[in-house]
């Protein structure tokens, strides 16, 4: 016993010594994400085997998922990040104003192969993420069976939880006025349709909490504030798998959803950072996610890879696509500023 | 307090000012150009925004040949055209879009669609670029753009005003469903006047009582005051959640003790965000009034006790005036940092009870409109600064002179 | 706080007076310790009753070497931007105070402006300046920053408790011999004492708490504290942060403990020896 740990010692130190006299040689590179169980599960599943295969140093930061600390580094042109998680929306607000690069798909993979909407021009898809709807089985006694009848305070009665923004909560309020999915986003391009949305919402204003944070939803459910919530189904499912929540999820009319990752301009280890991307963007290894985190992969020719018992739990199971939603990158980039402040000022009379 | 006049020693006049300038200097000289100097320079951008500007060099020259207000001729097309294709060839296209889109929102999928189109070198007269792009047959696009070319803008601090130049070059109110900031504004200050008040309320009696204890005992009541300061906001703020919680600590002692029938909706409430703030408040408050009311004698109470004046009067007229530094210390530094909250309101406070730096921190980080965020900043500092100076000058007091 | 005769009003507002005094400390207090209990909470959630009773929360805080570095980098920065600002601050409050200050006018703006500018505004504005001076992500940077934010407690409570200095005092020191300095210290700082010491607290806790300029300013190696507890706010509210802050009320409690023993002790000794 002895002996083994100081072996390991030994290792350690000449790990680190070795680490310290040659950091600028070996090649390095700097990925900026979320933090988290999630990031752990980058780690798992990515990070660290790329670094092995490569034989480079994979550095890893956190920060909020908030782009302006990066909008500032590219500002002042030195750049220690080559790659960063975003979400989708954040990934279109980022190419808009110059601080992503527009990437080139010939040094990742056929654009094709990418489920619609992941293969955006400034990010790629790293996950599928479900919005969807989630209670507590032991306080409501008739299980909800869309995420619309978030909509129904006769039969649900009691306060319901929503994200505070606009995106997701006009598109359902639309499908719950009667839109048919197709058209959803062609209706919320006109000011009646936007009319349209507010006044669903209006119906149901009064009994609405609003969250901010992922990690609100499930703590709302545990202590019971409200009686069901939107939520991003990986939250949920965590609570039902590790705490043994009594919560369960909605998934017909959920909206699909991507995480994405990026490269910020002026990016140090460019090379480096898009054959990063290429090697997650293999069958194999863009599947094995799922094997640490409940979430899908983007890549429409990695099911196959994805570990049969995490299957049903993915947002992207057949049994959760009768009826869905993609959310419209183009639709938010164009109307999400204007939207934003609508929707404030209606949060605010 | 005392007016015997002591021979001055040693200085001149004309350099008195300078030893405590010096004793200043270092602070002073940090604060601007670490501070001062960068604040400045980004604050700056609510006026000057020259991205529309340098994407569109030939169509400003083409506009000022143009004559009159309204959608433009032929040539401003074909300008603009040129325009967009170098401004796609050279990336710049994007931030032009996202630079129009918040004058003129929709503005950006179709510029960039004109764009596209316009590299092609397809069709770039007017007639197939309002085809492509129906916002460029408007009046109101033009306007936009028109106001857009100018490198100084008054747009976004107007905005912060809810206001905006109107087609006829008048400024007027924007839509109702669209003001939201004057309303935000109003919130926030009202929000941090209530904190203080009920701060002050219930740190003066305390700060009083502490005066006069023993120090052993007054030390032991003063390390509980400052224990909130070794734990994070967020810890705080997510322990009032589990007081206010329907669920929570306080329903449930409420209804153990009879005092109400059923249970209180205090989260996502503003009473729920103003007792939290309060709670977070308390010490700031506190601690610059105790520390006067150390230095204050009490037998100046007495005396004027002594003198024949009554306790109330005694209190009012002697005691307090003495410890008003310090109550408008407390206060100030209360009511600022009410201004700048904004995790507690996410968490704790209800959909209307969201602050200005909800805003603003929302400009900066998520949509990356710094020339909004430095608009509002700049309304919150100038007000701020504004009412700190009229209050100090109305009431006649001064934070920073000896007796 | 009773005259030596108290009358029955007096006794009725006294009693009043400190009924109302305890209702304060309880709103003050009972809140601080409610995480206790959560944080050893075997469950992942922030709820009462409990889902059992545990100390993973702790093994996390404890075990793993980022909660430890982030806990030492807290203390650090804090430690030093409070030295700094308490300096600084006393400083210029003393240099303000002077009647004979010019243009202060424009100067106390200035002092106090950072307490107003939002501070996210504050974060971009000094990364684009630390950036270019190759101060963004070090440690002295952060301090730097930190102290700019922390000055206008210091210079706000200890002008404050100037106000009822007699300046006069200053004047006899000097026409009796003593030199500035001495005069400052054995005259002037324990008066205003209180109100540096308030000052500094608030100078600490402004750093300590502080997450928007140090997710600016801040690498992986400077993490601190409070960002440890922000970046998994997207995925989880983790209880660890109620063990964390257990931890730190429970060093905090101890260290002031220590602190008092000591000062007790060194009058004891100073008396003994007087004798």
């Amino acid at each position: 016993m002895k002996r083994v740990s100081r072996t390991t010692l030994l290792a350690l130190a000449s790990a680190a010594i070795v680490g310290q006299l040659q950091p600028a040689s070996a090649e390095e590179l700097t990925v900026m994400a979320t933090g988290g169980a999630w990031q752990a599960a980058l780690r798992q599943a990515w990070f660290e085997p790329f670094a092995k295969k490569m034989g480079i140093k994979f550095n890893e930061q956190e920060y909020t998922g908030e782009l302006g600390k990066i909008k500032a580094m590219v500002e002042t042109g030195n750049v220690p990040i080559d790659l960063v998680t975003v979400e989708t929306s954040t990934v279109l607000q980022g190419c808009d104003a110059g601080v992503l690069i527009r990437l080139d798909y010939s040094k990742v993979a056929d654009r094709s192969r990418f489920l619609p909407g992941t293969a955006l021009d400034c990010g790629v898809g790293i996950d599928v993420y479900g919005d969807v709807l989630a209670y507590d089985t032991t306080v409501l006694k008739e299980a909800p069976t869309s995420v619309l009848d978030i909509f129904d305070t006769k039969k649900f009665p009691g306060k319901r939880a929503m994200r505070k923004a606009p995106a997701q909560n006009l598109e359902w309020a639309l499908m719950a006025d009667g839109v048919p999915i197709a058209d959803i986003y062609k209706v919320l391009g006109t000011l009646a349709g936007v009319d349209r949305a507010f006044k669903k919402l209006d119906t149901i204003k009064k009994d609405i909490v609003w969250w901010d944070a992922g990690a609100q939803p499930p703590q709302l459910l545990a202590s019971k504030e409200v009686v069901m919530t939107t939520a991003w189904n990986g939250r949920i499912q965590n609570a039902i798998d590790q705490d043994k929540r009594p919560f369960a999820i909605v998934w017909d009319n959920q909206i699909v959803e991507y995480d994405m990752i990026a490269i910020p301009k002026s990016a140090k280890n460019l090379d480096l950072a898009y054959k990063y991307l290429a090697y997650a963007a293999d069958p194999e290894v863009g599947a094995r996610l799922g094997r640490f985190i409940p979430y899908g992969p983007v890549l429409t020719d990695a099911t196959p890879f994805v570990p049969k018992e995490v299957l049903p739990k993915l947002p992207t199971a057949p049994d959760h696509m009768k009826s869905y939603l993609v959310g419209d990158v183009e639709f938010w980039g164009d109307h999400g500023e204007d939207l934003v402040k609508r929707f404030n000022a209606w949060l605010a009379q | 307090m005392s007016s015997i006049a002591l021979p001055k020693i040693g200085t001149t006049d004309r350099w008195d000012g300078l030893r405590p300038l010096a004793l200043a200097a270092p602070l002073l000289l940090l604060l601007l150009f670490s501070f001062g100097a960068p604040i400045v320079a980004l604050l700056s951008r609510a006026v000057y925004e020259p991205t529309i500007a340098n994407a569109l060099p030939h169509t400003i020259a083409a506009l000022r040949q143009d004559s009159g207000a309204g959608v433009p001729g032929e040539p401003v097309f074909l300008a603009l055209a040129a325009d967009l294709k170098q401004a796609q060839a050279a990336g710049a296209v994007y931030e032009f879009a996202k630079a129009l889109n918040t004058r003129l929102p929709g503005a950006r999928s179709q510029v960039l669609r004109v764009a596209r189109i316009a590299t092609q070198d397809q069709a770039t007269g007017k007639e197939a670029m309002i085809k492509a792009a129906p916002l460029l047959g408007e009046e109101q696009s033009w306007a936009a753009i028109r106001t857009g070319t100018n490198r100084f803008t008054s747009f976004y601090l107007l905005s912060a005003f809810d206001l905006r130049w109107t087609e006829r070059g008048t400024i007027g109110a924007v839509p109702a469903d669209q003001a939201v900031f004057l309303r935000v504004f109003g919130r926030t200050f009202l929000i941090a006047t209530i904190v203080t008040l009920a701060t002050l309320a219930l740190a003066f009696p305390l700060a009083f009582v502490i005066t006069n204890l023993r120090p052993a005992v007054a030390g032991m009541v003063l390390v509980l005051v400052l224990l909130p300061f070794w734990t994070s906001i967020l810890v705080r703020t997510a322990a009032w959640t589990v007081i206010l919680q329907k669920f929570g600590l306080l329903n449930d002692l409420l209804l153990w003790l009879g005092l109400t029938s059923d249970r209180l909706e205090l989260m996502y409430s503003r009473t729920g965000l103003i007792i939290a703030m309060t709670h977070i408040q308390l010490p700031f408050t506190l601690l610059p009034i105790y520390s006067v009311m150390r230095s204050v004698k009490p037998s100046l109470v007495r005396a004027a006790q002594s003198l024949g004046a009554r306790p109330f009067t005694a209190f009012w007229r002697v005691y307090l005036p003495q410890v008003m530094p310090g109550v408008l210390a407390g206060c100030l530094l209360t009511f600022i940092l009410c201004l700048g909250y904004y995790i507690t309101p996410v968490l704790i406070g209800g959909a209307s009870d969201q602050l200005i730096s909800n805003f603003i921190a929302n400009y900066v980080n998520v949509e990356l409109n710094w020339e909004m965020a430095a608009a509002l900043s700049f309304v919150l500092l100038a007000s701020t600064l504004g009412l700190y100076v009229t209050l100090t000058r109305y009431l006649g007091l001064d934070l920073f002179k000896m007796g | 706080m009773l005259s030596p005769y108290p009358t029955t009003a007096e006794w009725v507002r006294v009693t009043a007076l400190w009924f109302w005094c305890v209702l304060v400390l309880i709103f003050l207090v009972v809140p601080i310790f409610v995480p206790v209990p959560l944080s050893f909470n075997s469950g992942s959630f922030f709820t009462f009753p409990l889902a059992g009773l545990s100390t993973r929360w702790y093994e996390v805080v404890l075990g793993t070497p980022r909660w430890r570095a982030a806990i030492g980098n807290s203390l650090l920065i804090g430690l030093g931007s409070t030295v700094l600002a308490t300096v600084l601050g006393t400083l210029t409050a003393i240099g303000l105070s002077d009647p004979k200050f010019p243009a202060r006018r424009f100067v106390v703006p200035l002092l106090i402006s950072p307490l107003i500018v939002p501070v996210v505004v504050t974060a971009v504005g000094t990364y684009l300046f630390y950036a270019r001076v190759g101060l963004a992500n070090t440690y002295f940077g952060i301090i730097l920053a930190h102290t700019v934010l922390a000055s206008p407690f210091v210079v706000v409570t200890v002008g404050a408790s100037l106000t009822g200095f007699d300046r006069n005092l200053m004047r006899a020191t000097s026409i009796l011999g003593a030199r500035p300095l001495t005069g400052f210290i054995r005259v002037m700082l324990p008066l205003i004492l209180p109100g540096v010491l308030s000052g500094a607290a608030f100078a600490f806790v402004t750093s300590f708490d502080e997450v928007v300029v140090v997710q600016f300013l801040a690498n992986a190696e400077q993490r601190t504290l409070p960002l440890e507890m922000f970046t998994g706010l997207r995925e989880q509210l983790s209880p660890a942060i109620t063990a964390a802050a257990t931890l730190m009320m429970g060093l905090s409690i101890l260290l002031l403990i220590v602190a008092n023993l000591l000062v007790r002790r060194s009058r004891q000794s100073a008396s003994a020896l007087a004798e």
